[in-house]
C-alpha cells in the first residue's frame, strides 16, 4: 500500500523543518537582495563584508541547511498541489521523480556551491 | 487503487466529476491554492541566494553584475512576487503551528496564541541577526 511506504514520515518532516526555515530565513533575505538593493531603498553592504559573510564556514553551513531543507519543503508541497489542484494523483511516479529528483539535485548544486562537496 | 471489475449485483462506483479549476470559484480554495503555490517561490529564492552566493565568491566584478541583473524589470518583478508569496508562506505557516504542535508546560496545554507569537518573534529575531551581519558596525 501507498501510505505504508516508511519514507513518507521522514518526508512530512522535511517538510516541516523546511517550510519553518522558509519563513524564517527568506522574507528577509528576499526582501533585501531581490528588492530594496535593486530599488536602491537600501545600500548594498560593501564587498569585502559580503564576501567574509559567506566566506564564514557557519555562514555557509547555516545557508545550506536552510536552503536544502527549503528545497524538500518546495518538492513536498507541490507534489500534493499538484496531486489535488490538477487532479493527476494517477502521475505520481512522474511527479515523484521531478519534485523529488529536483530537490537532491538542488541540494548537491548547494552542496558544491558552500564548498562542503568538491 | 479501487479497481472493481464488474460483477451483476455489485453497485456501481457514483463520482461526481470535479472541474480541474476547482479551485478558481471560491476565495478560500484559490487562497489554498496560492498558498500551496507559495512553494515555487521558495525554490526560485533558494536559486537567487545561491547565485549570490557563486558570484561573490568569484569576486567584486562579479557581484556588482549580479546587483545590476537583480535592477532588471523582469528579475525584479519576479522578485517582489516573491516577497509576496514568502510573506503568505511565512504568515499561514505560523498561523497554522498551533494546530500543528501541540505543546504542554507543566500539565497545561501552552495556547495557540502563545505558539504562534513565538514564531513571529523567532521570525524578528532571525531578521534582526541578518540587518546586524549585513549593516551593524562592530
Amino acid at each position: 500500500m501507498r501510505n505504508k511506504r516508511p519514507i513518507e514520515p521522514f518526508l512530512w518532516l522535511l517538510f516541516s523543518a523546511g517550510g519553518v526555515m522558509a519563513a524564517l530565513f527568506f522574507p528577509a533575505l528576499i526582501f533585501l537582495f531581490g528588492v530594496a538593493f535593486p530599488l536602491g531603498w537600501l545600500q548594498p553592504p560593501p564587498y569585502d563584508r559580503l564576501l567574509a559573510l559567506v566566506s564564514h564556514p557557519l555562514t555557509r553551513l547555516v545557508l545550506f541547511g536552510v536552503c536544502a531543507l527549503s528545497l524538500f519543503h518546495c518538492a513536498h508541497r507541490l507534489r500534493y498541489t499538484l496531486y489535488d489542484g490538477l487532479q493527476i494523483k494517477h502521475l505520481d511516479e512522474v511527479i515523484n521523480t521531478v519534485c523529488y529528483g529536483g530537490a537532491i539535485a538542488g541540494t548537491i548544486a548547494g552542496a558544491v556551491v558552500f564548498g562542503l562537496i568538491a | 487503487m479501487n479497481h472493481v471489475s464488474y460483477t451483476p449485483y455489485h453497485p456501481r462506483w457514483h463520482r461526481t466529476r470535479v472541474s480541474t479549476y476547482w479551485w478558481l470559484w471560491r476565495r478560500s480554495y484559490f487562497l489554498f491554492i496560492l498558498r500551496e503555490l507559495s512553494s515555487l517561490s521558495v525554490a526560485w529564492v533558494v536559486v537567487y541566494v545561491l547565485a549570490l552566493v557563486v558570484r561573490v565568491s568569484q569576486g567584486e566584478a562579479a557581484y556588482r553584475a549580479f546587483l545590476d541583473w537583480s535592477s532588471r524589470p523582469s528579475v525584479l518583478a519576479l522578485n517582489v512576487l516573491s516577497l509576496a508569496f514568502l510573506v503568505l508562506h511565512a504568515v499561514t505557516w505560523f498561523n497554522l503551528a498551533p494546530q500543528a504542535m501541540v505543546v504542554h508546560f507543566r500539565h497545561r496545554r501552552v495556547p495557540g496564541a502563545l505558539i504562534a507569537a513565538s514564531n513571529y518573534a523567532g521570525l524578528a529575531a532571525v531578521t534582526a541577526i541578518i540587518l546586524a551581519l549585513l549593516f551593524v558596525q562592530w
